[in-house]
């Protein structure tokens, strides 16, 4: 500390120099109003820039991922399937390839993936490890704030991954109407959110981690992965599994796509129930996750 | 959620009240943790929490922060009852919780801003904030720092910047100085009263007495849930101990022996295994009658009454884990 700085100004005047040099434009009255209304945007505004953060792993997920399953399944597998003579039915009579069979099961896989990423570990560690959350919720925004927030920029990056995978979809000519196969975009984050609300839920309550993720990883997405229609259509499974595939998240979100993709043909009760499945599980997973948070926070 | 439609006004008088609780209780199961506490805080005043560890002093932090709902009792906050009016009552808040919680993944000075944020606030107003509230906890040179590598005096300090840059009038610090080094809880101490001294309205707890002493204008004693006393800490001092102490140490073995000697001398005796103490208004003259009656303590020390003497006075020297 300088001469001067130790003898300047009295201490009043230099805190209220220091200190309320700079008054808040808005009252506590008129805060608490904008934070009513636009609370959640704040917190999604905050969820993205903490998101670029990590923005290198987000990108390599969102461009590696689709690069190695398509080489790998779409054109190794591909090869072999086709060659073999294995045609996939898409339910009017015509035949489909394998690589435009499997795409839209990649996407909506990926969705999966990245929900299953930004709703575990993340969501338990707000609680317990960074307790990212107890900040913000000192704030004027609310608990259920913070889970809509959370949801909207996890909503952001599903659209970052599954938009840059459609894209490779497209180059690697996986697409066969892309006319409505750009709509598979919205069917996989439907999905990624079905899976990943429940599942935020979940990690909510969780207060020590003794390797519930690790089994969610093994015992629920692997499964789901391999047995919902993903890489052989639902029916060549034996009927006494094939209800895997129907709660399964990513099989309703997978047949979605194949409308989309290539115009994969269904009763529609059957599209009505696709889409009802998926919306109901994310709506029921987002307000447990709402009374889980509140009641955490609440503590 | 309720809407407001009309914003409550509250007088701005020296002396009206921000905050006021009547038999506030909060209960977790069977457990007390707050067991119908009253009080009444003026404004721009620096009102303390004083207790143990396990006090409730945490728990009452939270119900006035807006974040914990209480189980009964009255509590109010600038005239509003924080279960019903939460984001209002946090508009008016600023908060330093006991464990700092800023966001690793942002910078030092986006932290300030990404607070700033959840309070509405423009950019326009929250740059220029975040350079002068960095300038006041002595930070500026850290702007662009990792919140990691920061020491702990420095978070704590980040902490207090953050919670300042809705420009609260009320101030709410639960334990803002436990874990640091004297250096850093000087530094701390220094920009409190700054603050206070601003107009700001302090809400602290703590379990360490200097900074009660420095701190606070009036408190309470808070023990298992209730308030043990309420005052000034001259006051308290006053009514609950004598002006002086006398410390002596006989060895061990012969306190206990040696402290029946000593009955009658000053206003009250203490036996401790280590040390007697005695209470007394004038330690010198109390030192002298040792004297007379032939005693000789190993070592002798007269000092003037403190808050912890009260303090263990009130919520005694058994160990509260």
């Amino acid at each position: 500390m300088t001469e001067q700085q130790l003898s300047g100004g009295t201490p009043a005047a230099d805190a209220h120099h220091a200190v309320l040099g700079l008054r808040s434009p808005l009252t506590p009255e008129q805060t608490a109003v904008r934070v009513r209304r636009f609370g959640a945007f704040y917190y999604a505004d905050m969820w993205i820039r903490r998101m670029r953060g990590y923005g290198w792993t987000v990108l390599m997920t969102a461009v590696g991922t689709p690069l190695v399953y398509l080489f790998g399944m779409g054109v190794g597998l591909a090869s072999l399937v086709d060659t073999n003579g294995a045609a996939f039915d898409a339910g009017d009579g015509t035949t489909v390839s394998y690589l435009v069979f499997v795409a839209p099961a990649l996407l909506a896989t990926a969705a999966i993936m990245v929900a299953s990423e930004e709703n575990t570990y993340t969501v338990m560690g707000g609680f317990k490890w960074h307790r990212t959350y107890y900040g913000p919720n000192a704030s004027p925004l609310s608990s259920a704030q913070l889970v809509d927030g959370h949801v909207l920029g996890f909503g952001v990056r599903l659209l970052i991954t599954t938009g840059t995978y459609f894209a490779f979809l497209l180059i690697f000519g996986a697409v066969e109407q892309p006319g409505t196969g750009w709509l598979m975009i919205f069917s996989a984050i439907l999905g990624g959110m079905a899976f990943g609300l429940p599942l935020m839920a979940f990690s909510a309550k969780l207060e020590e981690d003794k390797g519930q993720f690790a089994m969610v990883q093994r015992f629920i997405v692997m499964p789901l992965f391999l047995f919902s229609g993903t890489f052989f259509p639902l029916e060549s499974l034996p009927g006494a599994i094939r209800w895997i595939g129907w709660i399964s998240p990513l099989w309703h979100s997978t047949e979605l796509g194949r409308i989309l993709s290539y115009g994969h043909t269904e009763p529609a009760a059957l599209t009505a129930v696709h889409v009802a499945y998926l919306v109901l599980l994310a709506l029921a997973g987002w307000a447990l996750a709402r009374r889980n948070f509140t009641r955490r926070l609440g503590k | 959620m309720p809407q407001i439609t009309s914003t409550p006004t509250v007088p701005r008088t020296a002396s009206s009240t921000v905050i006021s609780a009547r038999n506030l209780r909060k209960t977790y199961g069977t457990f007390n943790a707050v067991d119908g506490i009253s009080f009444e805080v003026p404004a721009g005043e620096s009102f303390g929490l004083l207790g143990p560890n396990g006090a409730g002093k945490s728990t009452t932090m939270k119900m006035i922060g807006g974040v914990s709902s209480r189980t009964s009792g009255d509590l109010s906050i600038m005239g509003l009852d924080p279960d019903r009016y939460g984001p209002e009552v946090r508009a008016h808040l600023g908060v330093v919780p006991q464990q700092d919680n800023l966001d690793e993944d942002l910078r030092v000075r986006d932290n300030l801003l990404a607070y700033g944020r959840y309070f509405g606030l423009p950019k326009s107003y929250l740059q220029p904030k975040a350079d002068e509230l960095l300038e006041f906890a002595q930070l500026a040179d850290k702007a662009g720092a990792r919140v990691d590598s920061l020491s702990g005096g420095m978070k704590r300090r980040l902490t207090i910047a953050r919670s300042l840059i809705n420009d609260p009038k009320i101030l709410l610090l639960d334990e803002p100085t436990t874990g640091l080094d004297p250096q850093a809880r000087h530094i701390l101490w220094d920009r409190l009263f700054r603050l206070k001294e601003a107009g700001v309205t302090l809400i602290l707890t703590t379990h360490y007495m200097d900074e009660a002493e420095q701190l606070c204008d009036r408190l309470i004693v808070v023990d298992k849930g209730a308030i043990m006393a309420e005052g000034s800490p001259a006051a308290l001092i006053r009514e609950h101990s004598t002006r002086e102490v006398v410390e002596l140490r006989f060895g061990s073995e012969r306190n206990t022996t040696v402290a029946r000697e000593l009955e009658g001398i000053g206003e009250r005796l203490e036996t401790l295994p280590d040390r007697v103490l005695i209470y007394a208004n004038d330690g010198e003259a109390a030192l002298e009658a040792v004297s007379s009656r032939g005693l000789h303590p190993i070592t002798s020390l007269v000092r003037r009454s403190s808050l912890e003497d009260v303090f263990l006075r009130l919520t005694g020297r058994s160990l509260v884990d």
